[in-house]
């Protein structure tokens, strides 16, 4: 960073750099950009956008002004998980440009940048073949212009370091000099431009730090939270802890009378758990205003039958129903009656686990602005069309009179997949003749999220003498709400708590019975990282463990011969997808070898454990190394992962920190997160009662390895994160000889002697 | 509604405002100084970390009204070119993912760092234990305060 010379330039200079060369924002925001030291005026006449850079744009993506600056377009929701940084990439490798011209803009909702979804860990994926061809189309048109400029053949030509080059008369032209000629030439077929072979790639696989670092570190607005616009009120909006609960009354001439406090109203909301839920909307001239403000309301509930409902009643209700057959059959493979009957060993455990919170910690926040029957809508989402969508259905404005601005995202996990904090920013917006800012806070965040689903899962699993699983029973008793779908109400599993028949080792044991039953419920649910996966695979890596130690096995070996030599596995449904078995074998035998996998000695209290999980086309095994004190507490002191994720790691900065960061959120939501219900309603508050992993349980190291398969390219926001539970709990039984089959882990007395 | 005179990172700000605002909201509503953020309001995750008279200080739990004249600095006011030697190595070891709590963890390891240079892991964890990152880039930070150390050892202080 260049020194600048006092406080005012200071903050100009940072301003600048981080708006104008490094992470612009979408729109509006930047009307609202100031500093103490900034004008407000400085801010908006800086910003550059794709729409208004002139020079060369030969497609929504990328545009080349005269004086060669590089600006990208960051299409997809930026949440953490670097894509502001690593799509961009992908387009320079190609465009051949210098990583330090480029600039990276952050796109609005816009149909001309295809799905702009961040969920499943699919922006990778999703676009990593089209944004190569983005790039290659560019720099096939700036060769061209050089090539004609200089009347040589195109062939004669190569770009590389934002300039094209004419090797035999050592003459080169900075792309800045070729965006007139190039502007005019006819954009060629993306399908029909040469791609670079992989092994000439100079910045994909590097590692490269984030378009938006400098100005995180130095404390500059990208945050929806941040959204500053002249003119702006604040709101907060009350709902009762009991979900779908509805206003029958409010103090709100009292609320309207105190200080700083512009408006009150009941919002009447909608049947939809996920969408627009009732309650009372404050709108204030500052955020403590109405912070302040709803701490004086008095609000009558009509709190209907929802209020019945306790997780100790769900628990109760789990008892009764395991012992009733599953009323959905998933998959029956053999004999399973049979395969048990006439078993040498059968192994038999349940496990459980709470109803989970996302907890990201920028509390759900929403700016939005009706003006002349349309929306203008600022928003830190994953999935900005579904904000829109919700705002139109709900409040009856057409989608193309909702603009839909993404900010940096202070965290998702999935929760920012909902719209729920949008509809109820727009539906109080459409109240006041202002721009609002509607600010959740923490114990709004935790008690109206869209939870990750609790779940019971009864197991059984049969050893023949030579102890080799040969059967394998799982019911499952889950959480659906009650959904009308074609005129026909019906119970829908809330996300990640339907499970699949084919969630391994369904497909691989001959005899295979796997039921679900659901529990009716009226509490919102949604997507939570790796749903499903978060919690099936410490499930079912814990029991595969247990049938191991049972059958006296090493637990990698019988793991190996569970999954059998064959290398594809096929999907059963139409939707499941075939399981490459050879890559799972891969990064399994491959972690074994880097963590030293039954070599190395270990004293009681301290052990290994292993697991592996597939899901969101990733392939992971890890293996965790842990002590556990007498008195009970873990440390964990390694954790090894090894994962094949394609042909080519976009930016290696991030694959890193995506991975340790999904170890330690792992880690952390194991050993701490847990929801009690009562009343109707989450009991925990904040993070004085719902704790979340610090320093202090952090694991001292965490060894990253990405195996480069000929595979294609995939996400890595979610997959390293499912087996590092089982692995964690695997290691515990090794160290102390206790089976792990409730979470969190805060519950289990891991103390011995 | 009262009338505050606050040294905001060595800036004299006048504020209006009613005695009980914690000095979080007053950064960021009312002075524009959005880089101290709101995480949790209880004091409990560290996400508002500022500098109170040197000492790291949840401003989200700090009525307005117990400030005076003490000096507090933000994120903003840490370095007057944002060259910090922890904003330095923050870039260098590419620590954040969200970012959000990244100014927090910033501003309680500067204070870590004045009183100890050279912090061992333990007293990394410990000094640190308060400032929640929810991304869980803890290894990262971890380091980034020993580059920073680095840093700092070479340009002769903090």
């Amino acid at each position: 960073m260049k020194p600048v010379q006092d406080r005012v330039t200071a903050t100009k200079g940072i301003n600048r750099r981080a708006f104008l060369s490094r992470s612009a924002m979408g729109g509006g925001l930047l009307l609202g950009f100031s500093l103490d030291t900034a004008s407000a005026a400085d801010a908006i006449d800086k910003p550059i956008s794709a729409a208004d850079t002139t020079g060369f744009k030969p497609n929504a993506f990328i545009s080349i002004s005269e004086q060669g600056v590089v600006t990208l377009v960051s299409k997809q929701p930026e949440i953490g998980q670097g894509i502001k940084t690593s799509l961009p990439m992908v387009i320079a490798e190609e465009l051949e440009v210098d990583w330090k011209d480029v600039r990276v803009v952050q796109a609005d909702l816009d149909p001309v940048y295809g799905r702009q979804s961040a969920g499943g860990s699919t922006s990778t994926p999703t676009n990593y073949d089209n944004f190569l061809r983005l790039g290659a189309t560019a720099r096939t048109m700036l060769i061209q212009a050089a090539a004609q400029t200089w009347a040589v053949p195109v062939a004669e030509c190569i770009a590389a370091n934002t300039a094209v080059h004419h090797l035999p008369s050592k003459r080169s032209l900075h792309y800045g000099k070729l965006v007139v000629k190039a502007a005019q030439l006819a954009v060629p077929s993306a399908n029909a431009v040469k791609l670079k072979d992989p092994k000439n790639y100079k910045l994909l696989g590097s590692w490269v730090g984030g378009v938006d670092n400098l100005a995180l570190v130095t404390g500059m607005p990208l945050f929806g939270i941040d959204v500053r616009l002249p003119g702006m009120l604040y709101a907060v909006f009350e709902k009762c802890p009991v979900f779908g609960a509805k206003v029958l009354g409010v103090n709100l001439d009292a609320i309207k009378a105190l200080p700083g406090v512009r408006d009150a109203f009941i919002i009447e909301g909608t049947a939809n758990l996920n969408g627009l839920m009732p309650g009372v909307a404050i709108v204030a001239e500052s955020t403590w205003a109405a912070f302040s403000a709803r701490r004086q309301l008095k609000v009558n509930w009509d709190e209907g039958q929802a209020v019945k409902v306790s997780w100790d009643s769900f628990v109760a209700q789990a008892k009764t129903l395991a012992s009733q057959p599953g009323t959905t059959q998933l998959r029956k493979d053999g004999d399973p009656a049979t395969a048990f009957a006439t078993a040498v060993k059968t192994v038999q455990a349940d496990y459980s686990y709470p109803f989970i919170s996302h907890a990201s910690i920028e509390p759900q926040n929403c700016t939005a602005w009706y003006r002349d029957g349309a929306f203008e809508i600022w928003a830190p989402t994953q999935n900005p069309a579904a904000g829109q969508n919700l705002v139109s259905s709900t409040l009856g404005v057409p989608n193309e009179k909702i603009t839909v601005h993404m900010t940096r995202s202070g965290g998702g996990f999935g929760r920012r997949l909902s719209a729920d904090y949008v509809v109820e920013a727009a539906a109080i917006a459409k109240r006041v003749n202002a721009p609002v800012k509607l600010t959740w806070s923490r114990e709004d965040d935790l008690r109206h999220d869209h939870f990750r689903a609790g779940g019971f899962h009864h197991l059984r699993g049969a050893l023949d003498k030579a102890g080799k699983l040969t059967a394998w029973h799982n019911h499952f008793i889950t959480f659906a709400n009650r959904v009308t779908r074609d005129g026909q109400s019906i119970l829908q599993p809330g996300s990640g708590a339907n499970l699949s028949g084919d969630e391994f080792p369904g497909r691989w044991v001959a005899n295979c019975l796997l039921e679900q039953t659901a529990m009716e419920c009226a509490i919102p649910m949604g997507p939570w990282r790796a749903p499903g996966s978060n919690v099936f695979a410490w499930v079912f890596h814990s029991f595969i463990d247990e049938l191991a130690h049972a059958a006296g096995r090493d637990p990698l070996e019988f793991r190996l011969e569970l999954l059998g030599n064959k290398d594809v596995v096929p999907g059963t449904g139409e939707r499941d997808e075939p399981y490459n078995v050879a890559r799972m074998r891969h990064v399994l035998t491959e972690v074994a070898q880097k963590a030293d996998w039954g070599r190395k000695k270990f004293v009681r209290g301290q052990g290994q454990g292993i697991a592996f999980h597939f899901s969101h086309r990733g392939y992971i095994a890890e293996v965790a190394e842990v002590t556990v004190s007498k008195a009970g507490k873990l440390k964990v002191d390694r954790v090894v992962v090894v994962s094949d994720i394609g042909s080519q790691i976009v930016n290696l900065s991030g694959a890193e920190n995506q991975v340790q960061g999904s170890v330690i959120d792992g880690l952390g939501t194991m050993m701490f997160a847990e929801l009690d219900i009562q009343r109707g309603g989450i009991v925990q508050s904040n993070f004085t009662d719902y704790p979340m992993i610090g320093f202090p349980d952090a694991p001292a190291r965490i060894d990253v390895h990405f195996l480069k398969t000929n595979q294609p390219v995939t996400g890595l926001g979610e997959p390293a994160l499912p087996p590092l539970a089982p692995a964690v709990c695997n290691a515990i039984f090794a160290a102390i000889g206790k089976r792990v089959r409730q979470l969190p882990l805060s519950r289990v007395d891991l103390s011995w002697s | 509604m009262s009338q505050y005179s606050l040294n905001i990172n060595g800036i004299t700000r006048q504020v209006e405002v009613p005695s009980e605002t914690p000095l979080l909201w007053v950064l960021r509503d009312n002075l524009d100084l959005p880089g101290t953020k709101f995480g949790c309001g209880v004091g409990n995750c560290g996400a508002c970390t500022v500098h109170i008279n040197g000492v790291p200080t949840r401003s989200c739990m700090t009525p307005v009204s117990t400030v005076g004249r003490k000096k507090v600095v933000t994120i903003e006011g840490l370095h007057p070119q944002g060259a910090h030697p922890l904003q330095t190595a923050w870039q260098e070891l590419d620590v954040p993912q969200c970012g959000y709590c990244q100014t927090g963890q910033i501003m309680t390891a500067a204070a870590l760092l004045q009183e100890n240079p050279n912090p061992t892991d333990a007293e990394i964890d410990d000094a640190m234990s308060g400032n929640l990152c929810r991304c869980a880039t803890y290894l990262r930070i971890r380091a980034g305060i020993h580059r920073a150390a680095e840093i700092a050892e070479k340009k002769g202080k903090v």
